[in-house]
């Protein structure tokens, strides 16, 4: 009897610690709990515009408007002057180059490449007015385009090639009365447009975001926590934080999920370990351009054909230009998978004039730094947008051509399409050297991808990454990785060690059969 | 001569051994499912299980090691090279002409001297490879964490390249093994004992009844 009380005492014991070990504790609210308490707290304004006399008054121009908000924010005009988005380009110190400004204003890339000759068309998505190439919009406070950023009545658009201008048709007064802080259409009027049209540059920054769902993107849907860019790209003084690394080459001023999600976001230890090493991007954007295409391939050198000695376009299956006269061909893909890169937050730059050491391989314009051994370094998603672009073999730079004019006959690509004259007049305006002579180079552009993240059901998996077939990280081969990597020697000895234990096993007992059967027919003799 | 039973494999061995031959079987499916070889519960479930069948076995290798030693049992497993070419001769030649065994099992000598260094080998090499590697492989990189930050190890590779070779070496015993427990009086002689502990065996001449055949009579 003792006995037995003491074995139920003893299974009561262990009953006890296996339920205390095994529940989780539910006592606290989860960190995601709190930051989506935190979140759907919306600010509300502490003023309201519409009451202001000066902004009811008629304005002549745009630049009227901007003179009525600087007579309020008398400091704002100083610190948009100090901010990338004001003076397209930035101090960066690049290994091995040192610091360097580099913006807009002298970054080639591989989509329109340059904005050098082409500032009116591309200053649609300056926040200012009247750009020319001279650059004299810089200095002039009253150029600041104040509403692109703050107009809440989400109806200010910029004139298309009118040097950064508004519409001619706009209410400004409505819009001045409507402003605050910037949502997710401001920013998306420039950022989900890049490269001339809508998803062509990042691929996971474009207009369907306007409008997202939580597949699309759980954090900016709008029936879920319908974060605008702001709240994670958090801003002071006009300084917004985070940036692309097409433009970028320092380790600073970035954002990041840990920001809100800390390091460790997961219940599972394993799972955090990985943020060490792989970037949260990584698993949790499994594909990007989910909703419409994205650019992926951009060829130059077709660009120029005619038909009756016209311009034309055509219509790839999903309804984007897979070519157009004044641009070329296109490849455009949707849901995408990204490749992976390891990125330790810095990058180095094709600058404009640089010589290029091997014209046989595809020139990175923006390569990204990073590996396994160093610390930095974290795998990350990236889009790479491969391009055949112009270039004078002969001087062995790329070319910056001159693509926008007003009128027929300045030489500019997309009027006259010669590629001489816009060789000439756009390596001329760049003040870079031109032999005369005109090639085509294959170019690739490196882009991190961070936005479009997916509901965590849908992150990836262990064995997306884990396994020997197929594997998204395929491409990294400096590292050890298990359920992908292995020994092909341990591997080939190890299976032959058991086969060969095998066939001794299968020899030694059918010898022992034998042996007893015959044994066993020589006793019945 | 004359036969008796004998309680040769005490509770906590039998124990021992039929946990042991679970999580080692374990341990395989999952291990290698981890390295690739297959997939059946999910790269995940798969770590997550082999996780805690080594943290398992290694805490039945804790009480092994404790039981061996105040048992004195771990003398069975000191090799000894005496008669080594008798039993490797009764293994490819003897077997085959219904020779007897070379050597005599009792209750204070149960392994033959092939035995011996075998299952020394895997005591001494094989397991403790496992174990080790096998941990530095959890507790790699974990310096994230705070929990041990001089375990910076630069490469998973070697690692998991040894523990891997350590488990081919394993899965070959155990075949040979499963094989061999065949090899007893009966094909099911060795099995049956190890299940009960009791196994006939000749009864040494010299030894008084210390065993617990009496009782069964």
């Amino acid at each position: 009897m003792k006995k037995i009380i003491l074995i139920l005492a003893f299974l009561a014991l262990l009953v006890v610690i296996a339920i205390g070990s095994l529940s989780e504790p539910d006592t606290e609210a989860s960190a995601l709990t709190k930051l989506k308490e935190k979140y759907s707290k919306k600010e509300k304004p502490l003023v309201d515009h519409s009451k202001f006399a000066i902004l009811q008054q008629k304005f002549p121009s745009a630049q009227a408007a901007t003179k009525a908000c600087e007579t309020c924010h008398n400091k704002a005009a100083e610190q948009v002057m100090a901010s990338n988005h004001w003076n397209w380009e930035r101090e960066e110190y690049v290994k091995g180059r040192g610091v360097i400004y580099l913006g807009k204003r002298n970054a080639i890339n591989n989509f329109c490449i340059g904005t050098k000759g082409n500032e009116q068309s591309c200053a649609k998505c300056h926040i200012g007015y009247g750009m020319t190439s001279s650059g004299k919009v810089y200095t002039d406070s009253l150029n600041i385009d104040c509403l692109v950023c703050h107009d809440n009545t989400e109806t200010y658009v910029k004139a298309p090639e009118k040097a950064g201008y508004p519409a001619a048709t706009l209410n400004l007064n409505n819009i001045a009365q409507s402003v605050g802080k910037p949502k997710n259409s401001n920013c998306g009027v420039c950022h989900f447009y890049g490269g001339g049209g809508n998803n062509v540059k990042h691929g996971d920054l474009e207009s369907a975001l306007f409008d997202a769902t939580k597949d699309l993107d759980v954090h900016m849907a709008v029936d879920g926590m319908n974060l605008q860019c702001i709240d994670c790209h958090t801003t002071t003084h006009h300084n917004i934080s985070g940036k692309v690394y097409s433009l970028s080459s320092m380790s600073h001023n970035r954002n990041t999920c840990e920001q809100c999600h800390t390091s460790t976001p997961h219940d599972d230890e394993i799972l955090n370990e990985h943020t060490l090493k792989v970037a949260c991007q990584t698993c949790h954007i499994p594909t990007y351009a989910k909703a419409n295409a994205t650019k992926m391939y951009w060829d130059w050198s077709t660009a120029g054909r005619l038909k009756n000695g016209q311009p034309y376009s055509e219509e790839d299956s999903m309804g984007n230009h897979a070519y157009m006269s004044i641009k070329g061909s296109f490849i455009w893909q949707r849901n995408v998978t990204p490749d992976y890169l390891w990125f330790n937050g810095t990058a180095s730059h094709y600058l404009e004039g640089d010589i290029i050491q091997d014209t046989t391989k595809p020139l990175i314009l923006n390569p990204l730094h990073g590996s396994y051994a160093d610390d930095e370094s974290k795998i990350i998603p990236v889009k790479i947008h491969l391009a055949k672009q112009p270039f004078d073999p002969v001087n062995k730079i790329l070319i910056i051509p001159k693509l926008f004019a007003e009128d027929k006959g300045e030489g500019a690509f997309w009027k006259d399409f010669d590629w001489q004259s816009a060789a000439k007049i756009g390596m001329e305006e760049s003040h870079l050297p031109y032999s005369g002579k005109i090639s085509f180079i294959k170019t690739e552009m490196l882009w991190p991808i961070n936005h479009m993240v997916a509901p965590k059901e849908n992150s990836l998996q262990c064995n997306s990454c884990h396994t020997r077939e197929n594997s998204r990280l395929a491409g990294l081969n400096d590292f050890y990785m298990p359920g992908r990597d292995y020994s092909k020697i341990v591997e080939e000895g190890g299976i032959w060690i058991i086969i060969i234990t095998l066939i001794g096993v299968f020899i030694h007992g059918s010898g022992r059969i034998y042996v007893r059967l015959k044994s066993g027919k020589g006793d019945k003799k | 001569m004359i036969k008796k039973k004998v309680y040769v494999y005490k509770g906590f061995e039998r124990f021992w051994h039929w946990m042991q031959a679970l999580l080692i079987f374990f341990l395989a499916f999952t291990g290698f499912e981890i390295h690739g070889s297959y997939t059946f519960f999910g790269y995940r479930d798969a770590v997550r299980y082999h996780n805690i069948a080594a943290y398992m076995f290694i805490v039945l290798i804790a009480f092994a090691i404790f039981w061996h030693f105040t048992t004195g049992e771990w003398r069975q497993y000191y090799p000894s090279f005496k008669n080594i070419a008798a039993q490797l001769n009764y293994y490819i030649f003897g077997i085959f002409k219904n020779a007897p065994h070379p050597t005599k099992k009792t209750v204070l000598s149960k392994l033959n001297p092939l035995q011996k260094l075998t299952y020394f080998g895997l005591k001494v090499v094989i397991i403790p490879t496992l174990v080790i590697t096998g941990l530095l492989y959890m507790f790699y990189r974990y310096s994230n964490s705070g929990i041990i930050e001089s375990l910076d190890i630069s490469s998973l590779k070697l690692i998991a390249t040894i523990h891997v070779i350590a488990a081919f070496f394993m899965v070959s015993f155990v075949i040979t093994h499963i094989y061999l427990i065949t090899t007893g009086e009966k094909v099911t002689t060795n099995l049956k004992a190890m299940l009960t502990g009791y196994e006939e065996l000749e009864e040494p001449e010299d030894e008084a009844n210390i065993t617990l055949n009496t009782k069964l009579d």
